[in-house]
Formats: C-alpha cells, sequence, structure tokens
C-alpha cells in the first residue's frame, strides 16, 4: 500500500491546525506555485495528473480552468464545492475537518493559476464542524500571510470566505449552488452560458468539488506525472477516497487508486459482506450510480469502465447490500429522497421524481399492480435526458436500474404483497 | 447569417436566433409553456423539445440558438413521445376540472393535450394537493393545482412590471406561486398574468366564472383608456343569455404592438370597459321636461336641436354657441363635429381641453397621465384655440353672452367643478351628446345618445401621433348612434352637408382637407397603425 496523501490527516491529533499542518510540509506547494511556477505550468501539471472533477461528473479539472477567459470585464471567481450530499458520500467531510489547509492550499493554488481573487467554499449547512474548522483555518491563513494582499510578497491576492448552505440536494448541482451562493432559490440555471463564462455574480467561475481541491498541493508539489501514476496501471488519474457503507465488515473511507475493482474494495478493504452473507447488489457511485448485480463487481472503479456497464463513478461512494435487503424498501427511500429533494423547476423532474415515489410506496404497501413496473420504466424514460440538471437523470439511474436488474423481487411484492 | 434546414425546409435567420423562432419564421409552431417572447428564459417546462441531428440529446428549442447548417426535426416519433411525455407530467397532478376552468378553450395545456396526446390517464396516485382560491391582490385569483409552474407571472411581474412580490414557494411537485408573506400583488399590469398564464391557474376576477371563452367573439380595438392608444382585442358576447345578463363586453386584451404596447395592458385601460354595458347608459333621446327627463325619438330631439341652434344663431349670432367635445371621441366624430359647427354654422368657440384633462397618474411603462384616446388627433384637428377657451365658454354661458351650450361626452363639471355647474344650469339651450349619463347631462335640455368605442368604427391618434383604427363590434345600445352619424343628420337639417354613411367616408374626407391625414386611408393604416408626418416641433 503507497502511503495515503488526501487521506493522510485522517484521525491525526491537531492535522487541522495551521502548525501541524506546516510541520508535514503544508504550505510547500503554494510557495512552490506562486514563486517557481507560471500559471501555466500549474494547469499544465494539473492537466498531466489526469485529475477529473471528484465531485460526480468527472470532468477534466485542468480543462475546466482552461475554460476560464483570461480577460473579463466581471470578477472572475472560484467556488469550492462542499454540498456534499449525495446519499452514502462522506468523503468531502473529513477533509474539512481534519484537513481544512489543504483546502485552503489547494484553492490558493487554484487561484493563482486562473488569475482569481476571491475563492468562496459552499458547505452544507449541516457540516457545522466543517464550517468551524475551515473558518479556523481560513482565518490562521489570514494571519500567516497565506490570504489577503500581496501573498508571499509576490503581489497576488486573494480573498477566501465560508458560506453555509441550508440543507438541499439541489444545490450540490454547480448552478443551483451559484444560485444559492447569490442568495436565491437554489434552482439550477439555463445552459449555456456555462459558469466558467457566466457563473457567480455573472463572473467567470471555477466550481471544483473539495477532494479536487484538496488534491491540488500534492499534484503541485509532486508533480502531474506523479499523480497520475498512482491511478491503477492503464487507467491512472490519481488516487480517489472511496467512502463504503452498507452491509460490509469495515465501513469506511478508503484512499485508493483509480481504477481498483469495486470487488477489491469491498472484500479486500472493507472486510466482505458482514455476516459472511452473499451480496446481492452494490451501488458504485453514491445514489444517482445505477445499481450493479454481484456478478458485476470486477469492473474497476473508473469514469469510463462504469459507464461502460451502464453505471457511474459519480462521488465513488459505493453501498453494499447482502442478501437480506429488501430491495423494494431500498428503492422506495431512493426514490422519496429525489421526490423530496426535485427543485420542481423542470417539469419533468419536478412530476417524475413524485410519481415514481408514490407508485413505489404503494408497491411496498401491498398495493402495487402488475403495470406499475413498465410504468415506472416508462416514467424514468420520460425524465432521462430531458431534464434542466442532472438530478432528474440521477433518479432515474435506481430506478431503472433497480426495476429491471431486480424485476422479480417487484413483481413478487406485486403478486404476494408486502413482505 | 445561419441558415438551417427545419423539417425539410430551409430558413435563414439572425444570428442567435432560437429554434423555437427560427420555426416560427417557416410557420411551424413548437409547443411551449414557460417561454414568452417578451420575457427571460428560464429553459424549465421542456414543452418545446425538438430532434437536432447529430445531437445525443433533445434539445430545448427555446434557448438554443440555431447553427449554420443544423438540421431540425419538430415533429418526429421521438419528439412527440416526449412532447406525450411532458404533457403526461403536467397533467398527473393537474385537476380535470376544465368544465369549470375560466381558461378552457383558450388553455395551452389544453389544446397540446389535444393536439400531442389524447391518452388516457395511467396515473391511479393521490394527487398533489395545493391551495386553491388563492387572493393575490385586487385582481387576481390563483388556483395552485392548475399550476404549471412555468414561472411566466412571476419574471413578469419582476421583469415588466417591476415588483417582486411573487415568488415559487416549496419544492418538486409541492412548487407553488404565491406571494410573500404580508405581500400581494399590487402593480398596474396584474390583468397580463392572467393572459399569459398559459393554464387557468390565474385567472382576473373581474372575468371568472362570467362566460366561457368559446362563447365569445372578439374584434381589434384600441383600449381607450389613455393617450398611450395601446393595441387590443374587444372579447363580447353576441347573445344576452351567454354570460352575466345585460353584459355585453367582457374583457380586453392586449394585442401585440411593438412599437406601442409590446403585447401588454394595463389594469386602468383593461378594466375600463365597464362603462360600455353600465346602468348609466344613455340609451335614448331624451328631453328635459320641468325636472325630469323624458324618452323621445331621434326625430324629435334632432328637430328640437336644430331649430335651437338655428334659433340662437339668427338672433345672437355664432358666437353665441359654444362646442365642448371629448377627446374621447374618433377623428371622424370630431372631423364631422367640426364640419357642421365650424363649416356650416361658423361657430368658433370649440374647445375640446377643458382643465386638468391631462392630470391623471402616468407610469413609465403604458399609462399616460392623459387618460384620453385622442387629445392628438383633437389637436390635430384644430379643436381648440379657435375662440373661446372651454372655461372662458363658462363664465359667458354665465354672463348670458354665450346662449346654447353643446357638450359632446364631455363634463365641464367634472372637471371644473361647480363654476360650470353654475354656468351650465344658467343656458338657455344645453345639448349634451354622449354615452353615459354625468354631472353635467343632469343639467342638459337635450340628450342625444352615443356609441361607444366598440359600437363605432373610427381612429385615433395617439400621443406620439400613430393613427391607429378602432372597429365596430357591436350595435350601440338601445338607440345609441355613433357621434359622426349624428352630426351628419344634424348637419342635414342646418344646412349643406355631406351625406355620411360610413365612418370611412368621414376619414376620406378628413384625408382630403387636413394635412397630416394627407394620403391615407383605412386601408393604409393597417391593424398595427401608421405614425402620422407631423408639422415641426409637433412630433
Amino acid at each position: 500500500m503507497p502511503k495515503p496523501i488526501l487521506s493522510k490527516n485522517f484521525g491525526k491529533k491537531n492535522a487541522h491546525s495551521l502548525g501541524v499542518y506546516i510541520q508535514d510540509g503544508g504550505y510547500e506547494a503554494m510557495k512552490k506555485a506562486l514563486t517557481e511556477m507560471k500559471p501555466e505550468q500549474i494547469i499544465q501539471e494539473v492537466d498531466k495528473s489526469g485529475l477529473k472533477g471528484r465531485g460526480g461528473a468527472g470532468f477534466p479539472v485542468g480543462k475546466k480552468w482552461s475554460f476560464i477567459p483570461k480577460e473579463a470585464p466581471k470578477p472572475k471567481y472560484l467556488v469550492i464545492n462542499a454540498d456534499e450530499g449525495e446519499p452514502g458520500t462522506y468523503k468531502d467531510r473529513p477533509i474539512m475537518e481534519c484537513d481544512p489547509h489543504a483546502v485552503v492550499e489547494g484553492a490558493i493554488i487554484t487561484c493563482f493559476a486562473v488569475g482569481i481573487h476571491w475563492a468562496g467554499i459552499y458547505v452544507r449547512g449541516e457540516y457545522v464542524k466543517s464550517i468551524e474548522r475551515l473558518e479556523g483555518a481560513i482565518n490562521e491563513a489570514y494571519a500567516k500571510g497565506y490570504l489577503g494582499k500581496n501573498i508571499l510578497g509576490m503581489g497576488f491576492d486573494l480573498d477566501m470566505v465560508v458560506h453555509r448552505g441550508a440543507g438541499a440536494y439541489i444545490c450540490g448541482e454547480e448552478t443551483g449552488l451559484l444560485e444559492s451562493f447569490e442568495g436565491k432559490k437554489g434552482q439550477p440555471r439555463m445552459k449555456p452560458p456555462f459558469p466558467a463564462i457566466v457563473g457567480l455574480f455573472q463572473g467567470p467561475t471555477v466550481i471544483n468539488n473539495v477532494e479536487s481541491i484538496a488534491a491540488i498541493p500534492h499534484i503541485v508539489k509532486n508533480g502531474g506525472e506523479w499523480f497520475n501514476g498512482l491511478g491503477a496501471p492503464g487507467i491512472g488519474g490519481g488516487v480517489k477516497l472511496f467512502p463504503v457503507s452498507g452491509h460490509v465488515k469495515k465501513p469506511g473511507i478508503y484512499e485508493l487508486p483509480m481504477g481498483t475493482p469495486l470487488r477489491e474494495i469491498i472484500y479486500k478493504h472493507a472486510g466482505g459482506i458482514r455476516g459472511d452473507k452473499k451480496l446481492k447488489a452494490v451501488i458504485p457511485g453514491g445514489a444517482s450510480a445505477p445499481v450493479l448485480k454481484p456478478e458485476e463487481i470486477d469492473v474497476p472503479m473508473e469514469y469510463a469502465n462504469l459507464a461502460k456497464i451502464g453505471s457511474m463513478m459519480g462521488s465513488g461512494a459505493v453501498i453494499v447490500m447482502d442478501e437480506d435487503t429488501d430491495l423494494v424498501k431500498t428503492l422506495r427511500v431512493l426514490m422519496c429522497f429525489y421526490a423530496h429533494e426535485s427543485c420542481g423547476k423542470c417539469t419533468p423532474c419536478r412530476e417524475g421524481t413524485g410519481w415514481m415515489a408514490k407508485i413505489i410506496k404503494r408497491i411496498e404497501k401491498g398495493e402495487g399492480e402488475s403495470a406499475d413496473l413498465d410504468t415506472i420504466v416508462s416514467i424514468a424514460n420520460g425524465i432521462r435526458g430531458r431534464t434542466l440538471c442532472p438530478l432528474g437523470d440521477a433518479a432515474v439511474g435506481p430506478a431503472l436500474s433497480f426495476v429491471t436488474k431486480f424485476r422479480q423481487e417487484f413483481e413478487d411484492y406485486i403478486k404476494v404483497g408486502a413482505g | 447569417m445561419p441558415t438551417l434546414t427545419i423539417d425539410d425546409q430551409q430558413v435563414t435567420v439572425d444570428q442567435g436566433t432560437t429554434i423555437l423562432d427560427a420555426a416560427k419564421k417557416l410557420g411551424i409552431s413548437i409547443p411551449h409553456f414557460c417561454y414568452h417572447p417578451r420575457l427571460t428564459k428560464v429553459d424549465a417546462c421542456r414543452m418545446c423539445l425538438v430532434e437536432v441531428k447529430d445531437a445525443p440529446k433533445l434539445v430545448t428549442s427555446c434557448s438554443n440558438a440555431v447553427r449554420d447548417n443544423m438540421v431540425v426535426f419538430t415533429g418526429t416519433p421521438k419528439v412527440e413521445e416526449a412532447r406525450k411525455s411532458i404533457l403526461e407530467f403536467i397533467l398527473i397532478n393537474h385537476p380535470l376540472d376544465c368544465p369549470i376552468c375560466d381558461k378552457a378553450g383558450e388553455c395551452k395545456l389544453q389544446d397540446y393535450y389535444f393536439r400531442h396526446s389524447r391518452q388516457p390517464s395511467r396515473f391511479k396516485d393521490y394527487k398533489v394537493k395545493k391551495h386553491k382560491v388563492v387572493d393575490l391582490g385586487a385582481t387576481m385569483v390563483l388556483d395552485s393545482e392548475r399550476c404549471v409552474v412555468c414561472s411566466r407571472c412571476v419574471r413578469f411581474c419582476k421583469e415588466v412590471a417591476g415588483e417582486e412580490n411573487l415568488g415559487i414557494f416549496n419544492r418538486g411537485d409541492h412548487s407553488e406561486i404565491g406571494t410573500y408573506p404580508g405581500k400581494k400583488i399590487e402593480h398596474n399590469y396584474q390583468g397580463n398574468l392572467a393572459d399569459i398564464c398559459p393554464v387557468g391557474a390565474l385567472t382576473a376576477k373581474d372575468f371568472r366564472f362570467k362566460c366561457r371563452s368559446w362563447l365569445l367573439c372578439k374584434v381589434d380595438t384600441i383600449c381607450p383608456g389613455c393617450s398611450n392608444g395601446c393595441n387590443a382585442v374587444v372579447h363580447f358576447t353576441l347573445r344576452s343569455f351567454d354570460g352575466i345578463k345585460g353584459q355585453r363586453v367582457f374583457r380586453l386584451t392586449p394585442r401585440e404592438n411593438n412599437d406601442v404596447n409590446k403585447i401588454w395592458l394595463c389594469d386602468v385601460g383593461r378594466w375600463g370597459y365597464s362603462f360600455i354595458d353600465s346602468i348609466d347608459r344613455l340609451t335614448t333621446p331624451a328631453l328635459k321636461k320641468g325636472e325630469d327627463f323624458v324618452k323621445s325619438d331621434w326625430d324629435t330631439v334632432l328637430r328640437e336641436t336644430a331649430s335651437g341652434l338655428k334659433t340662437v344663431v339668427e338672433r345672437y349670432g355664432p358666437s353665441a354657441i359654444g362646442v365642448i367635445p371629448s377627446p374621447h371621441l374618433t377623428n371622424e366624430d370630431l372631423y364631422a363635429l367640426k364640419c357642421l359647427f365650424s363649416c356650416v354654422l361658423k361657430v368658433t368657440n370649440i374647445d375640446f381641453k377643458l382643465p386638468g384633462l391631462d392630470k391623471g397618474e402616468g407610469d413609465k411603462l403604458l399609462l399616460k397621465a392623459d387618460r384620453h384616446p385622442n387629445t392628438r388627433g383633437a389637436e390635430l384637428l384644430g379643436l381648440s384655440g379657435t375662440g373661446l377657451s372651454a372655461e372662458a365658454m363658462m363664465e359667458k354661458v354665465k354672463t348670458g353672452e354665450i346662449k346654447a351650450l353643446y357638450l359632446v361626452g364631455s363634463d365641464p363639471v367634472k372637471y371644473i367643478g361647480e363654476k360650470a355647474e353654475e354656468a351650465l344650469s344658467r343656458a338657455e339651450l344645453l345639448i349634451f351628446q354622449g354615452t353615459n349619463f354625468n354631472a353635467s347631462c343632469k343639467l342638459a335640455h337635450v340628450i342625444l345618445p352615443g356609441a361607444t368605442f366598440v359600437e363605432k368604427e373610427g381612429t385615433f391618434t395617439n400621443y406620439q401621433g400613430r393613427l391607429q383604427r378602432i372597429n365596430k363590434a357591436l350595435e350601440p345600445l338601445g338607440e345609441a348612434q355613433a357621434d359622426w352619424e349624428i352630426f351628419t343628420r344634424l348637419g342635414k337639417r342646418l344646412g349643406s352637408y355631406p351625406s355620411y354613411k360610413y365612418a370611412e367616408e368621414v376619414f376620406k374626407d378628413m384625408a382630403r382637407e387636413v394635412a397630416p391625414f394627407t394620403g391615407l386611408s383605412y386601408q393604409k393604416i393597417g391593424p398595427q397603425g401608421i405614425k402620422l408626418t407631423l408639422p415641426e416641433g409637433k412630433s
């Protein structure tokens, strides 16, 4: 096992304080970036690192930065998405709680590379400790002169603030987040224009996930090729945090090479199924990722490989379900989640998520009808690819995969009634 | 300029044109709810999805700009399936109360369902309960269950009316329109909300439950509410049993005219139509007998009026007659009036400018302080400044120098007050010609009932000098007649006067005689009006 990078400070005493962070080599990357590197060089290194957005969409980070216009009439912004709300996902929280300076340092480097002078981090409202730790880290960084005017005497200015969300899944969607950040109701915007051109307060905006930003200092310090090499052979893309939950012996966050097979994550790192029961289903990348059957878990945990088998990498959150799991109840929980969190702006998501939730609730109660499953499939197809933002597709993922891959279980509920 | 193909037809449009607008140019209409040409785009309803060649997914035609060589299909099975699906989504929580919904017959959801879906409902669960009969302010009522959350109303209030009292509350299928706590919609453009609401979620209190939309006839008109001359459509019924007894006109809706009112109408104008069928309408010619008015007939009153005027002219000369017309009258009415008084009777004391005519409260959008549709026309026809002012006439009536006063739709008592009341009561002959009873009419000796703007043909000249037509929708109530018609009949009794049969004949003469109208005809004015070439300093 290589030494952990992103999770090296998890559980380490006082790692969140500036002193401990610096002792451990913290802010060296920032110094290197600001004093030795040109912005373009930093972007090149990030490009080489193969780092893809860790929030779920998996868009190459370096490429995203390069979309920001050099000259813009409005100020440019960095917004860090810390609205970690994808069910099953709990990887950003320990970064913010145990390693907040990595986020601050990553933000400083990012802003220097893209030419930004104002960074905001939008944190999920329930993450009280994360907010405290981030605010603490930002204050320490200001006191040390790492934030504010003329950082390291290099003539580079940067201000950074924490913005607390109010508890809406949709605010994790980048344009919904921007609306909320501006003080409006969190609802996705029409795209185009994309945030890189018209983002926060109409200015060009980089939006990156916490885990992506926290990886930046390591990439700058050790080089893009080094980071890329940390990924599985032939796959690359560095390391990633995999939060594993559900019926495993050792649920937790595992920092592993990108492309680690799902089977290895479940059986080797997470210790296998609790009580040595049989595996029934796995959601590989947070609730929105289509569910996998046991015979599909040899897939490498990586964007393209998961897409190939009809699922997705998402946030990398692995949810494991053993043979005793009631998938009707599970899907009901998921569908109620999406119906509750749909912002209501566009028709298919607003109406479709609620309708699917109602049907699955009825099936769970033992009042399902034989046509219901086909109706769910057709509702899901009516939502898929037709919504304003990815939330609709996110609801479709579990709905379609559960009902098609485990159809018999649903039919049994309809025929026999509730368990 | 990009050239693209939509449904096998080629079209070239300006850079930045949306697919929806490009299709419109070809006469292809793409269904939509949230898109409105005068509001910002939100891309929310997803009803306007179309297929674009080589695009991985269907795209929203309202928000995506065309590209050169783009190939678009608006009616493929894939597109039709998407429309069906969107309509099904909207309908699962929509109450099927079309039989009692005021929007039925002009509802986008109803129309699209019949055009694109016609499938029975597959929804077996409970619909979401939302608020009904929500009072949003003085004029509008909301039924949230009918709402399709297109947000047109919210955007209209914010972007056009400049008032942010309306918002969308809650999330998902519980999303609901509403006013912020303690707020109501207060602006002067509320009626437009009912127009732009694609369904029956927002209805105007004024129209609710009064008449089915399909029973209403529609005729283009001009709002007479102020000098802006907003293009409008009058909705009326020809059969008394279709709606409310005695009510023929049910509403005024805006008609698009980019140069005048965009596509809006203000509430002052929109809901100012009630005088047409109101109880104080003058419907028969009448003569005063003692303290009371006694119904008469046209022959009698015209004879009385003509002989009265003739006597005054013969005994005291034309300066003993004063005429105060209202700028509510059409150019045709005013021209016919001018011919009669100025040419035939040689009267010079003609003045429409009662003090304070233009002292209403205007706003920045449409409503003008001058609440008369044809002030500019009256000015161009020279119906002021030729003799005594209206105010001076009052003095002369009081001193007895003016014996006969002819009021055409005007109300000196309203604008001048007691002084006018005193003067009018001293006039030897007070003739009132108009549509509705008023304080000045009360003092008249002769009443000649006139037609309202929906009961006659004619033209108004708005404050910009734009000449626009009004059309006859209804026969004048009772025995009322168009003012130009009354003047024609009077004219014949008083001297040599053209025998006009149609307002258009009056217009033709006016176009020959009065400079700014030279060369114009009803045909040339067209449905959108025409800007007059005005003498310098008058534009």
